[in-house]
């Protein structure tokens, strides 16, 4: 049994949902009772779907279970099939379904209906969302994709985008229009937007593009084996990802492949004087595996960001960012544990988090500014705008994204020079962002500071030494602009605890700030 | 009194011929209810055993994470616990504690079953028993069913409410108990509304503190606010206290039948009553009238939901002028339902469960100006041209009593008010 608040993932069922809702012609039949049914809202709400997801639940009641709940599965398997007359069924159990041992698939298989029922078997008690989508998607290949005649032209699969991704709507586009300059046709998006047929006709392409190895990984490694199609191992996300794509493509088909780069202006944006304010800014990383990874090289070698740590919540993918981590010197936090993340940006005090919709809450919170870069996802991060994040233009759109919840380089120098100025000073934040300024409450202030020393002090972990902070060196570090305040105080206070020094004078915040001095 | 209203239908619907469905239902389960009661009662936890999707489930309801620390949370099964490797009653004490310990400010806690839960077996009622004994007289702690093979929806603070009534003390005192988790806002103004006739004590269920609690007995008149509350209504009712029957406080008829009902059972004269309640119905009839002026005439659809389908169609088809031409709800429970169902004019379909697909079909064929559905079937039905409701704003929002009949009335002919601004239609 585990304690659980938040959670980044669904059960498994609902990335088989993301699968069949993201396809066309294919019907899920999901053994359930009525309140698994909330999973339509994700994507009628959150994304926005003008359709229904296609799923038949068989919504068993309680009174179902003293009798035959197989019949009620049967009638909904076979019902569905006669309203939707879908090309192909997958069938499965949700997590109280699995425990009634009903068989789905072996149910679905004495209907004999004329189309397709693949059977899934997904551990709701072991495994997750991102498990679910990729068994759900490998189950679909592996009963639909025949080896075929390979297309004249060089074409690729994209595979891996599903319902609900972050940004696989226009990260198909844009990785379809990457590959369009370099003159390779697009076979078959799966599994967005594929129909059965689509999947059955996989091996007519020449290699596969691995978008998201979270719901595509084993379906890749499969149709490696027995369509003869390699993968990509390079996501494109970021100028130097983009690059290294470009090359493995190259290589993967032996030709002499460009990247048109001029729609690409991340590198000169970044460079630009205006920039140089985010040199050195410390930043946390956490979301799925594949986005972490990815982010952590934009943030190291293409924003000039000091990357102070990195996590992810899915185990699929733990050794793969333990060894990116290490490359940075780091260890990387692997936990679906919402309230270890937050204890430990806490910790490290950023002055940016790269991060998910809840990274983005613990932000809120601490009062650390936050973009979002991976699922799970919520409504805004289905923008009506052309938003993606691969390739040129997601290159771009990460820029923005990303110094958007910054406050501005000038303004921060600003800032920093008025700071005790009543109406322009730090906790009125960023003028680009949209909320009433707050002016300063001036003398009251005052009053209440010896007493704010206690409470300051009291959450120092610094080893035996209980530091305490002197009332004037209190009410200076109020004076710093809040998004450098917690790292000047983690500063102070690492530099005092190394010397022994157990009250923090003014002095010794400057000369921490000294010795810190970059 | 009663002169303003419109007069009863010659034939309500209180012997209209039920449509039984049971096929595919798109409904949350009571889990759901936790997203409210949490918030209403400010010293009580509440931890659902269950599954990752129970969890999933909690976090996506509200269509929002509510992320200031939240006083739920779920103890997801395991793999070790199903195959019995651990002790699945040990476990949980083992988690408990944990929680306690983090949160010593809990008074209350409520273990909250699941499907996954029930289907197991694992007897809630008897660690709750256990716990309470080991934690008391600090944390008192209760079960109920959230499952979704037993509970839809708001059945679930049904069950909440209904497994706090036996532990309610004993009293021959002659008090109101008002029943249901309403928005503050909306509790005071019943509250003071019901003291400024002279009623009183008035006692609320759920009370927002522990410590708040009273007694119950035969001298008990208790009120319902809410129309799904059936499991309490019976606990009550095997406390021996007397329900006061009456239309939902819905809309300013409901609002004043509803008080009317109360106020005869404590002696409140006609003088008394109409100087309390005049100038709050009369502003509660204005509102309604502004509000409801782009649903006059237009019809409306129910998808069962949340349970206040019947008193919200009597609301819209005898206060905002609107044809009902199917109304379904999860379950109808008679003797709580009937004065609604008497009220409400013969003709639309009564609809009891729900097979979704079958319905859907009618509702395209009826092409209703409004429909009133879950979140699942909103936006695909928005699509196809219908405009709709989403029902779970009916519960979140305060849109009970007579300040709040206008609001109500918004609910509904705001959609209808949007579809009649937007110029350009969506590309396909």
């Amino acid at each position: 049994m585990k304690l659980t608040v938040w959670t980044y993932e669904g059960p498994p069922h609902v990335g088989a949902m993301r699968v069949a809702t993201a396809m066309k012609g294919m019907h899920y039949v999901l053994h359930a009772p009525q309140g698994d049914t909330y999973a339509d809202l994700l994507f009628t709400m959150i994304e926005r779907r003008n359709h229904r997801p296609p799923v038949t639940y068989t919504t068993f009641q309680a009174r179902d279970l003293g009798a035959d709940t197989a019949y009620l599965f049967k009638d909904a398997a076979m019902a569905a099939y006669e309203r939707f007359k879908p090309e192909a069924m997958i069938v499965g159990a949700s997590c109280t379904a699995e425990l009634i041992q009903d068989d789905p698939g072996g149910l679905a298989e004495t209907l004999g209906l004329p189309i397709p029922a693949i059977p899934l078997e997904l551990p709701s008690y072991q495994r997750k969302e991102n498990f679910g989508a990729d068994e759900t998607f490998f189950q679909i290949v592996r009963h639909l994709a025949k080896p075929v005649q390979k297309t004249a032209r060089i074409t690729a699969n994209l595979i891996g985008p599903t319902a609900l991704g972050f940004r696989h709507r226009d990260d198909i586009t844009e990785v379809t229009a990457l590959l369009s300059d370099m003159g390779i046709g697009v076979n078959v998006v799966a599994p967005y937007g594929a129909r059965p047929t689509d999947i059955a006709n996989l091996g007519a392409a020449h290699f596969n593009v691995l978008m998201y190895p979270e719901t595509a990984e084993t379906a890749a490694r499969w149709m490696e084996r027995e369509l003869d199609l390699p993968y990509t191992k390079v996501v494109p996300i970021g100028v130097g990802a983009t690059r290294a794509f470009v090359s493995e493509i190259a290589s993967i088909t032996g030709r002499n492949v460009i990247l048109d780069e001029s729609r690409l202006r991340m590198p000169w944006y970044s460079a630009s004087v205006d920039s140089t304010y985010l040199t050195g800014k410390r930043v946390f990383l956490f979301g799925d595996g594949t986005h972490v990874a990815a982010c952590a090289r934009i943030a190291r070698d293409e924003m000039g960001f000091e990357v102070v740590g990195m996590g992810c919540y899915n185990r699929e993918q733990a050794r793969m960012l333990r060894g990116v981590a290490k490359e940075f010197g780091l260890e990387a936090l692997i936990t679906d544990d919402y309230l270890e993340v937050e204890r430990r940006i806490e910790e490290l005090a950023p002055e940016l988090i790269l991060g998910t919709q809840m990274e983005r809450h613990i932000g809120k919170r601490l009062g650390i500014p936050c973009a979002v870069i991976s699922a799970p996802v919520h409504v805004q991060d289905f923008p009506a705008r052309y938003s993606p994040q691969m390739g040129i233009e997601g290159a771009n759109v990460i820029f923005d994204t990303w110094v958007h919840p910054l406050v501005m380089g000038l303004e921060e120098h600003l800032l920093t020079m008025f700071r005790e100025d009543f109406e322009f000073h730090d906790d009125a934040g960023a003028s680009h962002h949209g909320h009433k300024a707050k002016l300063r409450e001036t003398g009251i202030s005052e009053a209440v500071e010896p007493e704010t020393v206690a409470t300051q002090s009291a959450p120092t972990h610094t080893g035996p030494v209980e530091i305490v902070w002197l009332p004037a060196a209190e009410k200076e570090l109020k004076k710093i602009p809040f998004f450098v305040r917690g790292k000047a105080k983690r500063n102070t206070e690492t530099f005092a605890s190394e010397r022994g020094v157990q009250e923090i004078s003014v002095d010794t915040l400057y000369e921490a700030k000294a010795h810190y001095a970059r | 009194m009663t002169e303003r209203f419109t007069p009863p239908p010659s034939r309500g619907c209180s012997s209209t011929p039920v449509l039984k469905e049971r096929g595919q239902h798109e409904v949350f389960c009571g889990l759901t209810g936790i997203i409210w009661l949490h918030r209403k009662m400010q010293d009580a936890f509440f931890l659902v055993v269950g599954s990752r999707t129970c969890a999933h489930l909690l976090q996506s309801a509200a269509g929002v994470m509510i992320f200031a620390e939240p006083r739920f949370a779920t103890a997801i099964l395991e793999e070790t616990d199903l195959a019995g490797m651990a002790d699945a009653q040990q476990e949980l004490d083992r988690v408990v504690s944990e929680l306690l310990e983090r949160r010593p400010d809990i008074k209350q806690l409520f273990l909250v079953g699941s499907c996954p839960s029930e289907v197991i077996k694992l007897d809630l009622a008897k660690a709750a028993e256990r716990m309470s004994a080991q934690f008391a007289p600090n944390v008192r702690v209760l079960s109920y069913s959230g499952s979704g093979i037993e509970t839809t929806f708001t059945q679930g603070e049904d069950a909440c409410l209904a497994a706090m009534v036996p532990v309610l003390p004993q009293t021959d005192a002659r008090e109101l108990l008002l029943v249901g988790a309403l928005p503050d806002v909306v509790e005071e103004q019943a509250v003071g509304l019901l003291e400024a006739m002279g009623i009183g004590p008035i006692r609320i269920l759920p009370a927002s503190r522990v410590n708040d609690e009273y007694g119950i007995g035969p001298n008990t008149l208790y009120a319902l606010t809410q129309p799904f509350l059936t499991e309490t209504h019976e606990a009550l009712q095997r406390r021996d206290a007397n329900h006061i029957a009456a239309p939902f406080p819905f809309g300013e008829e409901g609002t004043t039948q509803w008080l009317r009902a109360i106020a005869d059972q404590f002696g409140v004269s006609d003088a008394k009553f109409a100087e309390v309640t005049d100038a709050p119905r009369a502003r509660a009839t204005k509102a309604v009238a502004q509000a409801s002026e782009a649903l006059r005439g237009k019809s409306v659809f129910f998808f069962p939901d949340s349970q206040l389908e019947i008193p919200l169609a009597r609301f819209l088809t005898r206060e905002c002028g609107m044809e009902a031409v199917e109304v379904g709800a999860p379950f109808i429970h008679r003797s709580v339902m009937a004065p609604d169902l008497e009220l409400l004019s013969e003709g639309p379909v009564i609809a009891e469960g729900q097979d979704v697909d079958k319905q859907l079909d009618r509702c395209r064929a009826a092409r209703p100006d409004l429909t009133v559905c879950g979140l699942g079937l909103a936006n695909p039905l928005e699509a196809e041209g219908l405009t709709t409701k989403w029902a779970i704003e009916l519960v979140f929002t305060p849109v009970h009593f007579y300040e709040q009949a206008g609001d109500l009335a918004g609910l509904f002919s705001r959609p209808v008010r949007r579809r009649s601004l937007l110029k350009m239609e969506a590309a396909e």
